[in-house]
């Protein structure tokens, strides 16, 4: 889980990118707190071909990458 | 997400800005500055005898407009959030030099869009300025650089600043003895659309970016870091529609000499806009993204309007900014030592023990 809440864009994609690289895998999940950073995540999966599911609990957004 | 859609979207949202520059620029505004931040900015300053510069000195009304659009979207939206606390006074710091970067090339990154626009060659000494300081800037960004994180703050505090911008507007409309303005002919603050139409065309624009996130440093940053154009479609859009406006209105005036509030001194052009693109980049989003940022209750972001500002008013007091005559040499020396100072920001939070600033 990578928290990127309080973070603004680019920052949580590149965190993301980098999990990606460092620990492939075939779900993330990463925490932020607006939704730029949701969007920008979205996108960013459908790059790499997978589907964001998104979760909002009080401000804080969890997206499940898989 | 429907990523076809989205980016239609921004196309025609910037297409729409590019109409709206031109309006602007046909019911008044000076040429090619149907938008420019960092000379609106500028002029507020002036407007607010903040520098005494004659000819610079007008509280823009589109100002308020940009931040009071995207405060009203942003709440409709339900996207009005309070936060701050990411590294303030850095913020303020680099808005400063931000401002010292526009006002050697005289414009902000939106200015030189529409300069470009408008036939003016030597924007493109900027543009390739502008693009070699947003690579400065993602190189320390994939290097690992950061602010910091941002926190929750009351309400009150997010509401403050486009509060503010209402009382800025009350002053131009009330137009106490306080406040400067710059005679007609006087230079660009005294060329200027109507106050009403100067406002509705801020809280349009404000509206569109806040929608669409426009950005015109975004648009290079995602670009080159994550090949995603979503950004650089706005910048088009708005690019095309202004060229056709001006062609179509006899504004399109390609050359480099005898442009409107502009110089030919490639170099310092270029050199500007580096130093205004790697600013911009290190803060997140050009100075238009940080007006609507600080419209959504981004309090890190109305500090660096205030850096914007004072960086506009030392500007003037010290001799900094270009005029059609070239740049000065205390404007080159602040450049040089803006884009060091930049760089040392950069590097001191990037590489910092401990890894990212948690």
């Amino acid at each position: 889980m990578i928290d990127a809440r309080g973070l603004s864009c680019p920052e949580p994609v590149i965190l993301l990118r980098k999990e990606m690289k460092e620990h492939p895998s075939e779900r993330y999940e990463i925490m932020v707190d607006n939704r730029v950073s949701v969007e920008n995540i979205s996108r960013l999966a459908s790059k790499e071909r997978l589907t964001p599911t998104v979760t909002e609990d009080a401000g804080t957004y969890t997206v499940v990458l898989s | 997400m429907d990523f076809k859609k989205e980016r239609l979207t921004i196309a025609l949202a910037g297409i729409l800005t590019g109409c709206v520059a031109v309006v602007l620029v046909m019911s008044g505004n000076p040429a090619n500055m149907g938008f420019c931040l960092a000379c609106f900015i500028r002029d507020t300053a002036g407007g607010l005898g903040l520098h005494r510069a004659e000819p610079v000195q007008y509280i823009r009304p589109e100002v308020a407009g940009l931040v009071l659009g995207a405060f009203l979207l942003s709440f409709a939206r339900k996207e009005f959030r309070v936060k701050g606390g990411s590294a303030p006074f850095t913020r303020f710091i680099l808005g400063f030099f931000v401002m010292i970067g526009c006002l050697m090339f005289l414009g902000c990154p939106f200015r030189m869009v529409l300069r470009l626009a408008g036939g003016d060659l030597n924007a493109l000494f900027g543009l390739a300025g502008f693009a070699a300081g947003i690579g400065c800037g993602v190189f320390f960004l994939q290097k690992g650089f950061s602010l910091g994180r941002n926190y929750a703050q009351p309400a009150a505090e997010g509401v403050l600043f486009p509060a503010s911008q209402v009382v800025l507007l009350i002053l131009l409309i009330a137009a106490p003895a306080f406040i400067f303005f710059s005679a007609a002919d006087a230079g660009p603050g005294g060329k200027h659309a109507p106050v009403l139409l100067s406002l509705g065309a801020g809280l349009l624009v404000g509206a569109l970016a806040q929608f669409t996130r426009m950005c015109m440093v975004g648009a290079f940053r995602d670009l080159i870091l994550f090949k995603e154009p979503k950004l650089m479609i706005g910048f088009a859009g708005i690019f095309a529609a202004a060229l056709i406006g001006n062609l179509i209105t006899g504004r399109f005036h390609p050359g480099f000499a005898e442009q409107a509030v502009a110089h030919t001194d490639g170099l310092w052009n270029f050199l500007g806009m580096l130093l205004a693109g790697f600013g911009c980049v290190l803060l997140g989003g050009c100075p238009l993204r940080q007006m609507v940022l600080a419209g959504e209750g981004n309090t890190d972001s109305a500090v660096t309007y205030l850096g914007l500002l004072t960086g506009a008013a030392f500007c003037h007091n010290f001799g900094l900014a270009s005029s059609a005559a070239g740049p000065t040499g205390n404007g080159k020396a602040a450049v040089l030592i803006g884009i060091c100072v930049i760089c040392v920001i950069a590097a001191l939070n990037t590489f910092r023990k401990g890894g990212t600033r948690s």
